[in-house]
């Protein structure tokens, strides 16, 4: 069978981690902003934005993990932006989260343009190369699948235990989970909920736009028009999907990336020559819709998502 | 008890003085609290009780007056210098997260965030030292969600001697509580005290105040009025002292019930969410008679006010209106059948904030009285309302100002007046005195019986078992959504009826609801 002999191939399987690199950054940032109170809307714009920063500091002579640093910067500040309206000022988060989206995206272009001015096809950088970390590497399917990527999945991955250490380890993880759950609860302990928030919505910027970067550094080198192509939304429905829980969010974008990685295979196949490519393309958004029908209905959403904290007011 | 020789003063407010605007909050309020002593706080709503600890807690900063703590002064509007300094506040509405466990709860902001670790083992184990000295008994790992009220209230206690305070507030402890809960929490308050811990008892709860405290100060209007030693003082003059005048609560004689306005046979509804649906209830509401419905919230009162409402439906079971039971049923339909309903949250559900006195005071009846061939007469409602205002002593700048401007006493007494002008037979009131002051509850409570003596139904749904016993002919008790049979007036002690709210005697009554 066909799809056996996908399943059963390393190359299927280091393609659905390629693929997933991004989502696991973005998701990630979007369950600190969510666990903390706030949905962040602004994720496709500021993943936008990323891929942009990372790749034109890069082109500009940074090395590629200043590059990473510069999205991870520019994340933060438009973060920054999105924070300020929606904690201290408590505007509607959908609104400033669509506005951020729109405003990033506009401002990539815009500053693309301003830098590149008359070029028609966008240079090419040298992009994070795999790693074959030693003896690892070397395991059956395990191996290339897992452990000959680029250093930035691996950051990733790290990334995902370190969230899920701080959040539910920590006093301050604490803090970002019981301000998403009832800010009264945090500020009767004299603590900030509006530093709290803040911070998180700042911080959870910075990771969206490293999954951004992934996109030109590590996947491609280059950067084009439309290649966040929707990831930012896929990553809020991953979030829901993971539960809002570090370690499931992360299984959820290697299945989403898994049936992707899927999808391109099997328009190859005999069964692609009948069935129309666009159907193939619609899979891993209809298998991620059935999931999370399935994952998320014994969820329990953080109580105080998208309630904006008025101090005075009970 | 009180003539404890000079024991240390923990605790030192020093001409506490709070102006928001014109509005004086706190004036010059002064007093000592001891090592080991419990003070009672009481006053009505907007007295000044709320703004006085959120001064203590740093909230807000007063305009004049210092705070001592221990002797040292307590730096102003700093939030974390009274919790640093051992005080802990349980508050009214728990400040509790319930997605998360107990020792999450409790733990929560004690280590600075830079805390590497939360030390989960060592937390739970103090947890439970401390929950067996004190006798708070609740298990560390369970989701707050998931505990009961009283178990809540534990936990806040717990999270207040986690932090090792030697001053406790508890802000209203027991309006949540069974009296059996009550009890316990006053035992646990004993043996806190004894080991040197003070208390402030805020509450309008007399006999409380009067069972705790050793000394009790009266706010009123901002002011500190008055100071007795508990044992030298009683209830009557402490309510006196309260409202500023001697203040009678209308005393209420059994009547003979009348014919049955609205009968339940075997009626049941399906569950909302955590909050239980009835389970094959019989109920009958006669005229000229207070039926009361005792019970801790969220035991099927909401299902039986949305059913008497016209909200849902029974699924099971027959609703019997005058002796006919009723085909279709909708708010409107319970509107159009005479039953008036004094809503559980005024805000929510009884007024609409932003529309004016005269707007709020039509909601149920612009169509049938106040339009004329699908014209709206607003000459004729303003008239009406402002008869509203005037009859039901409605304070308020005119019919045209927002109803959100008003206080809760105000917009209850005109949701009142609405109710009333329609002389309705059958009359729901869901907590109909929930946070108003004695005045107005005074008022309430005179208006409901005075419907009653006219000949409607009433049917009191309250979580407060004085305000029930007081005011009902006839008291039934819910609890999971199944009632107890009914009560004649006097015939039950509190005790008696507390067990019932805790669901003890339903299983040889009802053996199986199913």
């Amino acid at each position: 069978m066909d799809l056996f002999d996908i399943l059963l191939s390393a190359s299927f399987w280091a393609a659905a981690i390629r693929i997933a690199s991004p989502l696991i950054f973005a998701t990630l940032g979007e369950l600190i902003c969510e666990r903390a109170g706030v949905l962040n809307l602004g994720i496709e714009g500021i993943m936008v934005a990323g891929a942009f920063a990372g790749w034109i500091a890069v082109w500009a002579g940074l090395p590629l993990w200043g590059g990473v640093a510069v999205a991870m910067i520019t994340g933060m500040m438009l973060g920054l932006v999105h924070s300020i309206l929606s904690v201290p000022f408590g505007l509607s988060q959908h609104v400033v989260g669509i506005g951020l989206t729109l405003l990033a995206t506009s401002l990539t272009f815009y500053t693309y343009r301003v830098v590149l001015p008359e070029v028609s096809s966008p240079p090419k950088i040298t992009a994070f190369q795999p790693y074959e970390i030693p003896l690892l590497s070397d395991l059956p399917i395990v191996g290339p699948a897992l452990f000959s990527q680029t250093p930035l999945t691996y950051a990733g991955f790290i990334l995902a235990g370190l969230t899920a250490v701080v959040l539910y380890r920590t006093p301050l993880g604490l803090a970002v989970r019981a301000a998403g759950e009832n800010p009264s609860a945090v500020a009767a302990q004299g603590l900030s909920v509006t530093a709290i928030r803040m911070g998180a919505v700042i911080v959870g910027s910075g990771f969206m736009a490293v999954g951004g970067a992934f996109l030109t550094l590590s996947a491609f080198d280059s950067f084009f028009f439309d290649m966040v192509n929707g990831r930012g939304w896929i990553c809020i429905a991953l979030v829901v999907f993971g539960a809002w829980k570090p370690g499931k969010a992360v299984l959820g974008a290697i299945l989403f990336a898994a049936f992707d990685a899927l999808q391109i295979r099997l328009q190859q196949t005999g069964i692609g020559a009948v069935v129309p490519y666009q159907v193939f393309l619609m899979l891993p958004y209809f298998l991620s819709i059935l999931a999370l029908v399935v994952m998320s209905r014994r969820a329990e959403i953080p109580a105080a998502l998208m309630v904006p904290f008025n101090k005075g007011e009970r | 008890m009180s003539t404890e020789t000079e024991a240390q003063v923990v605790l030192r407010l020093q001409g506490i003085t709070k102006r928001f605007g014109p509005v004086t909050a706190n004036e010059e309020v002064s007093f000592d609290l001891h090592r080991g002593e419990v003070i009672a706080l009481l006053g009505e709503n907007g007295a000044g009780k709320t703004t006085l600890m959120n001064i203590l807690f740093g909230q807000y900063t007063a305009d004049a007056g210092e705070v001592e703590l221990f002797g040292q002064p307590l730096p102003p509007g700093a939030p974390r210098a009274a919790l640093d300094a051992g005080v802990g506040m349980v508050h009214q509405h728990f400040t509790l997260a319930d997605n998360l466990t107990v020792w999450e709860n409790i733990v929560l902001g004690v280590d600075h965030l830079s805390t590497l670790s939360l030390k989960p083992r060592q937390v739970k184990s103090r947890i439970r030292t401390l929950s067996e000295q004190f006798h708070l008994k609740v298990d560390p790992e369970a989701k707050v969600g998931r505990l009961t009220v009283g178990e809540r209230q534990r936990v806040e206690i717990l999270k207040a001697l986690y932090r090792d305070a030697k001053i406790l507030i508890l802000d209203e402890p027991t309006a949540v509580l069974t009296p059996q809960e009550a009890k316990d929490l006053f035992a646990t308050l004993e043996e806190a005290i004894a080991t040197g811990l003070s208390v402030i008892f805020i509450s309008h709860k007399l006999h409380e105040v009067m069972a705790i405290s050793h000394r009790v100060l009266v706010l009123r209007h901002g002011k500190l009025v008055a100071e007795r030693a508990t044992h030298a003082t009683n209830r009557e003059e402490l309510a006196a002292l309260m409202v500023g005048a001697e203040v009678s609560a209308p005393s209420i004689e059994s009547r003979a019930p009348g014919a049955p306005l609205l009968s339940l046979h075997q009626v049941s509804t399906p569950d909302q969410g955590a909050a239980p649906g009835l389970k094959a209830l019989d109920l009958t509401l006669a005229a000229g008679q207070i039926t009361g419905l005792a019970g801790v919230s969220g035991n099927g009162q909401a299902a039986l006010s949305d059913l008497l409402s016209g909200l849902i439906s029974p699924t099971k079971g027959e609703l019997l209106l005058a002796g006919a039971p009723v085909a279709s049923w909708s708010p409107r339909s319970a509107i159009a059948q005479g039953i008036a309903r004094i809503p559980e949250d005024r805000h929510k559900t009884g007024t609409i904030a932003d529309f004016d006195l005269t707007e709020n005071a039509i909601l149920e009846t612009y169509a049938s009285r106040f339009s004329r061939r699908g014209w709206m007469d607003w000459a004729r409602a303003r008239a009406f309302t402002k008869d509203l205002i005037q009859t039901y002593d409605v304070r308020c700048p005119g019919p045209d100002i927002r109803i959100r401007l008003l206080s809760g006493g105000n917009m209850q007494k005109l949701i009142l007046g609405r109710v009333l002008e329609e002389e309705p037979q059958i009359i729901l009131a869901n907590q109909p005195v929930r946070g108003l002051d004695i005045g107005a509850v005074n008022y309430v409570h005179e208006q409901l019986a005075k419907a009653r003596d006219r000949g409607a139904a009433v049917l009191l749904i309250s979580e407060d078992l004085d305000e029930i016993m007081q005011l009902s002919d006839v008291i039934h008790v819910i609890s999971e959504g199944r009632l107890s049979p009914g009560f004649a007036r006097g015939s039950m002690r509190p005790e008696e009826l507390g067990g019932w709210m805790a669901g003890n005697g339903f299983d040889a009554e009802a053996p199986d609801a199913a």
